[in-house]
């Protein structure tokens, strides 16, 4: 079995949290250190699985598995296929930035990183998940730091509100989603919620049928399907800055990974039974999140939004069914993960210099913070879909892979392509550029090294990936290519 | 053969603008010299591939290969023929000397000319790519720097004109975007020499999922057809989708004004030239009098709307108009003969075609000179409204000559480049489609009308004391408005030097 990497992947920031809560109370530099570190040392084991991964063998590797309970057939069995290592990477940037950008918190400052932490390990251990019992584990493991983060170091006027709505919708998409995993647990010819297993087990297209829309719409509204998308802008908007970033950026992609691990690869017949609601459902979101953001008045409401209909996006990908869509759709989890957590992190950054996120009543902030700016340019770009970018190349075989199955919705939410642009460009020019208001200081600090080595960071992925889609192309397809064997297998 | 000489004729710029990040702002002068220097490197280089074109050769020259997006089958493929050349040659000539005539930007000197080098890697890429995927890649991406360019260095109503700029453009992209996919499916690759092959005489009947709605091949090329058309006329741009233009140029700064009416409006044409034609051949024939009409429409109105101006600036920018519209009258004149026709109209056909190419470079020449002109005269006056201009010629005798001769090149004087490109349109088109060419005619007499107001308005009538102060054209503004009379002079007296290359280009086309 050789070293177990992903538990050490997935348990040091858990080991961090711990220490940074009992051992380093007292001493807030420190605590900011452990964090640090531990995101740093995920971030470089993360790269170590994506350059390690081998690409000729494909399928599941870097297999952990130690029986948990033997008798419900539950064990603790970890392993990742190209698109698990993709989402793990996206994990250790965002973790690693959320930690950068957050550097200011003084307020319980021991507890917050504590809890990143935590929430760091619960995302980790769902993306290597090959339990379908250990994927809720960790899913729930998540449920309690994201409602603390968000009611302690929320914002003042949202918080208790965005905080509760996002946690109860966030419960009900599992519990619908956990209906549906004991359901085929039953079903399955033997008792087992090893997900590999269960790929194999054959289930009558009835079962199929039947239980998907649970499976799928639970994991689904974590990823903020419509009509249930309500809560991840008031929730996100609500969040910290580096909770926006980790629930935006990576929660989100649980979300909808977990659709696809479990409600797609275990039932294909459901999903090609089903499939045309969800492209009806997606391209809702795609149309009415950006139409949505375009006449938000808060700054944040606008990527909040904007998150949606890019959601959206992914899961028309996921419905299509095949090798374009998927492969687009595992694209635009990274790209999209990417892009939105450096939209917070410089939402955050005006907000802490500023103190409002009206947009009416921000302006010139380029002049104060022209990293942020770039930053937020090419985040735009990357959104609007601007070829060059990781969105072009994400969204293009997405597009190419809904002509397929579907002309229409590739007609209909190509057109969000330009309202994206009309709402990321107003939003640009009202925030960055202008006059700076008269109420605000023309001498602010500027945003620090550690700010600009996130944005940095972020910016260079989006920007590579677009230029050399080939880096990441071939990680995802040797995913794509298991998935349409079993959805031709089916 | 992998020859790298286009790619860096295409990276160049791209470099120099990530150097230029990294120079300080404070020193303006180094930046200016050095976006200067560095953009004399792709005309060096460009030069070079000129001599070194070899015109009596099919297809497609200095190609070259590499990997881009394997998964969908799209490549950096780049390659150029006689077509696109002179229209290489143009972007690089004209990216120096708007840089040059940018010298006198004060704010931001380091983003304007970054942004500057930019824009001129997104213009060649369209001009030399052989993917489609690539080709609206490059399409797409010189929109940021324009619009930037526009929104932070224009003037008062600048948000309102990007804005208009940037969405009008890519919502006319859009359905090129769906339509590149729709040809991506069905012939399996981007390469744009397969798709010249498969794509036109595509007829299988087993990509009815691919095709909306159960449409048959041949709507679904004539619906394609139109995607390219618009996203290519909102370009050019061709009556009635031009309204975005006179805003862009009326707020954009001098260097932008003469990049957008100089380089990319050709984009437009060239789309037409590149893709459209050869692509959809029947449709094409089938609607090349629809695309007449239009460019007649355009050719007159745009006249009359110049002719209709106050502001010098709105003036040369309607002109604009008028001028691409004998381009798309030319283009028109080929698409309505096609391949199939006797040897009397394809010999029409291949002269209008060949005048078309000829004033997108010319006019690419004398609107970049307009506009820098009208720049000039805005940086002393501070004023470009005609009323309030007048009786400079006797203050400025220097800008006055200069500006005259421009106006006679746009006037299509004999003896200078207008006359040659938009006499072989004419006689091109005449045979092929007579109504419009004479109505194109009778705009030509508007042309003449609009230019003799604004040199009228400008340098003639009553000397106004309030200019009598007004500083003549320094030695740096007369340095860049000489190479463009030189080449519109050489041009006008001797065209066979470009002349040769598009017409062996063009002769092959058929």
């Amino acid at each position: 079995m050789g070293f177990p990497i992903l538990s050490v992947m997935i348990f040091v920031p858990f080991i961090a949290g711990l220490v940074i809560l009992f051992g380093t109370r007292q001493k807030p530099e420190l605590s900011k250190q452990v964090a640090l570190a531990a995101s740093i040392i995920v971030l470089l084991m993360t790269f170590a699985l994506w350059a390690s991964y081998s690409l000729d063998q494909a399928g599941y590797q870097f297999i952990e598995y130690i029986p948990w309970l033997p008798d419900l057939g539950i064990a603790y069995h970890l392993g990742v296929d190209g698109l698990g290592i993709a989402m793990l990477v996206l994990t250790g940037l965002v973790v690693f930035t959320g930690v950068m950008v957050s550097w200011n918190i003084n307020n319980r400052p021991h507890e917050f990183f504590a809890y990143l932490m935590f929430l760091a390990t619960s995302v980790l251990g769902v993306f290597s998940s090959q339990d379908l019992f250990l994927l809720f584990f960790f899913l729930e493991l998540a449920v309690f730091p994201k409602y603390l983060m968000i009611v302690i170091w929320g914002s003042p006027q949202t918080r208790k509100y965005g905080g509760m709505k996002l946690t109860l919708f966030l419960f009900i998409g599992s519990v619908i989603a956990l209906v549906g995993a004991l359901a085929i647990y039953f079903a399955a010819p033997e008792r087992t919620f090893n997900l590999i297993l269960l790929e194999q087990a054959g289930f009558s297209p009835d079962v199929q049928r039947l239980w998907f829309p649970f499976l799928f719409l639970g994991f689904a509204i974590l990823g903020g399907i419509f009509p249930f998308h309500s809560w991840a802008p008031d929730g996100h908007v609500a969040a910290p800055t580096a909770i926006s970033m980790l629930l935006a950026g990576v929660e989100m992609k649980v979300g909808v990974f977990a659709a696809l691990r479990v409600a797609i690869m275990l039932l294909p017949q459901g999903a090609q039974y089903w499939a045309n609601w969800i492209l009806v459902l997606a391209t809702i979101n795609v149309i009415y999140g950006a139409f949505i953001a375009m006449i938000q008045k808060d700054f944040k409401y606008v990527i909040g939004f904007s998150s949606v209909s890019h959601m959206g996006l992914v899961l028309i990908g996921f419905a299509s069914l095949n090798a374009d869509g998927l492969m687009g759709a595992g694209l635009q989890m990274f790209s999209h993960g990417i892009m939105t957590a450096l939209f917070f992190s410089i939402v955050g950054m005006v907000y802490d210099r500023t103190h409002t996120r009206e947009i009416a009543s921000l302006g010139g902030m380029v002049k104060v913070m022209p990293w942020a700016a770039v930053g937020f340019i090419i985040g735009g770009l990357v959104s609007m879909g601007m070829p060059g970018f990781s969105g072009f190349v994400a969204e293009l075989p997405i597009y190419l892979g809904v002509w397929r199955v579907a002309p229409l919705v590739a007609i209909i939410s190509a057109l969000s392509i330009v309202i994206t642009a009309a709402y990321i460009l107003l939003t640009v020019r009202r925030v960055f550029f202008g006059e700076l208001p008269e109420n605000l200081d023309p001498n602010m600090p500027g945003i620090s090294i550690k700010d600009k080595i996130s944005i940095g960071l972020l910016s260079l992925f989006m920007i590579v990936i677009g230029i050399f889609p080939g880096l990441m192309v071939p990680l995802i397809e040797s995913s794509v290519n298991h998935i349409l064997t079993l959805l031709g297998g089916a | 053969m992998e020859n790298t000489m286009l790619i860096w004729i295409l990276l160049s710029p791209i470099l120099a603008a990530i150097v230029i990040l990294f120079l300080s702002e404070e020193n303006k002068k180094l930046l200016r010299l050095v976006a200067l220097g560095a953009s004399l490197i792709p005309l060096i280089l460009s030069i070079i591939v000129w001599v070194q074109f070899d015109p009596s050769k099919a297809g497609f020259q200095f190609e070259f290969t590499a990997p881009w997006f394997q998964a969908i089958n799209s490549n950096f493929h780049f390659g150029i023929d006689g077509i696109s050349l002179p229209m290489v040659l143009l972007t690089t000539i004209l990216t120096p000397l708007a840089i040059w005539a940018s010298f006198s930007v004060k704010d931001n000197v380091k983003a304007f000319m970054a942004l500057f080098l930019f824009l001129e890697t997104g213009a060649l890429g369209v001009f030399i790519s052989l993917d489609l995927l690539v080709f609206f890649l490059f399409w797409e991406i010189g929109l940021v720097p324009m619009y930037f360019l526009i929104n932070q260095w224009g003037g008062n109503n600048r948000n309102y004109a990007a804005l208009k700029f940037i969405l009008i453009t890519m919502g006319g992209s859009l359905g090129l975007l769906l339509s590149i996919q729709i040809i991506g499916l069905t012939t399996g690759t981007f390469d744009l020499i397969e798709i010249y092959q498969l794509w036109p005489s595509l007829t299988l009947a087993g990509l009815q999922k691919i095709l909306p709605f159960g449409l048959s091949i041949t709507t679904v090329k004539t619906i394609a057809f139109w995607a390219f058309v618009v996203a290519f006329a909102v370009k050019v741009p061709i009556w009635p989708v031009h309204t975005w233009l006179p805003d862009a140029h009326t707020e954009a700064p001098t260097a932008g004004s003469m990049i957008l009416a100089g380089v990319l409006l050709k984009l437009g044409a060239y789309g037409f030239i590149r893709l459209v034609i050869p692509l959809f051949p029947q449709q094409a024939q089938q609607f090349a009098t629809v695309l007449a009409v239009l460019a007649t429409a355009a050719i007159i109105f745009g006249a009359l709307s110049a002719f209709g101006q106050r502001d010098l600036k709105r003036l040369v920018a309607y002109s604009s108009i008028n001028h691409m519209g004998f381009v798309v009258l030319g283009i028109a004149a080929m698409a309505y003969v096609g391949t199939s026709a006797e040897g009397a109209l394809t010999q029409s056909a291949t002269i209008a075609m060949n005048g078309a190419i000829l004033q997108m470079f010319n006019h690419g020449l004398s609107s970049a000179g307009m506009f820098f002109l009208v720049g000039v005269i805005y940086d002393r006056a501070h004023t470009r409204q005609l009323d309030e201009l007048g009786g400079l010629w006797a203050v400025l005798p220097k800008y006055g000559s200069t500006f005259v001769f421009m106006s006679m090149a746009s006037l299509g004087l004999p003896g200078l480049n207008g006359f040659v490109s938009e006499f072989l349109i004419v006689r091109g088109a005449w045979h092929i489609f007579p109504l419009a060419t004479a109505l194109g005619m009778i705009g030509l007499f508007f042309t003449g009308a609009y230019v003799l107001k604004a040199i009228a308005g400008l340098l003639h009538g009553p000397r106004n004391e309030r200019w009598i102060n007004l500083s003549e054209m320094n030695l740096r503004e007369i340095a860049i408005a000489a190479p463009l009379m030189v080449l519109i002079l050489s041009i006008g007296v001797w065209p066979s030097w470009i002349l040769d290359m598009i017409n062996r280009a063009v002769s092959l086309f058929f």
